[in-house]
């Protein structure tokens, strides 16, 4: 188990991809499971900063990274104001362009590339996001 | 994220480097607006030197696709997709709304 916190701002994505995805190495992930990880984590907080702190300066995002056998699973919990990610309607990524929505696939994005994922708001509290990625790519 | 953008006959040129998030992206909206606030909606995006892209930056694409497709053969195309780019424009849907082209020369002389 290994824990960092981060300032909720944008030019630290970097930085929280960095975090996660060695974390995802040192778990034993290979490949796209890696990409997998930074991308999901990185829409987490992109979604974080902008919809639980709403733009505001001086929150953090904790986060907390659980190595498995060749799996992994990353909880990030934020100070900011309860928003219920699970709630979003799935976007449609069929649609032609005309009726290609702008919103939602950061959201999207998260549950598709990982194996199981948990919205939970905890009002006054803030979020806790928990996701779990297993390997696909067994050695 | 580094972007160079370059005015060929046709068409605009521009070069993708690095990284686009949500930190990076607004800089990739900019970069394409300066060519449609020009009157030119051909525009050809050189990613083989892409590192990493976010919804945030196909959030970019969408928007600069939307505004190219309103003019008569105006149209954003993507050239030297890497792998893992790609696999996330396939998980979104994004590779039925932008044409793909192996390197810049065929994207160029294809726009």
């Amino acid at each position: 188990m290994r824990t960092a916190i981060f300032p909720a701002a944008f030019d630290q994505l970097d930085a929280i991809r960095l975090f996660a995805g060695q974390a995802a190495r040192d778990a034993g992930l290979e490949g796209s499971d890696i990409d997998a990880v930074e991308l999901a984590v990185d829409e987490a907080c992109s979604n974080i900063i902008e919809h639980a702190y709403q733009g505001m300066h001086g929150g953090d995002i904790e986060c907390t990274c659980d190595l498995g056998q060749n799996s992994l699973t990353i909880a990030l919990r934020d100070h900011g104001v309860p928003f219920d990610a699970s709630a979003l309607p799935f976007p449609d990524v069929t649609s032609n362009l005309a009726h290609r929505k702008l919103g939602g696939l950061g959201v999207y994005l998260i549950r598709t590339l990982m194996d199981e994922v948990r919205f939970e708001p905890l009002g006054k509290s803030g979020n806790v996001l928990t996701m779990t990625i297993r390997g696909k790519h067994p050695k | 994220m580094e972007i160079k953008t370059q005015r060929l006959k046709h068409c605009d040129l521009l070069s993708v480097m690095g990284k686009v998030d949500s930190y990076t992206a607004p800089d990739l909206s900019k970069a394409i607006e300066a060519v449609t606030k020009e009157g030119r909606y051909k525009i050809v995006l050189d990613v083989s030197k892409l590192e990493y892209m976010s919804s945030a930056g196909f959030r970019a694409l969408l928007v600069g696709q939307k505004v190219c497709k309103r003019y008569n053969r105006g149209e954003v195309v993507l050239a030297a997709v890497p792998t893992r780019i790609m696999e996330a424009l396939d998980l979104t849907g994004f590779t039925t709304l932008f044409k793909i082209f192996a390197d810049v020369t065929l994207a160029v002389g294809n726009i």
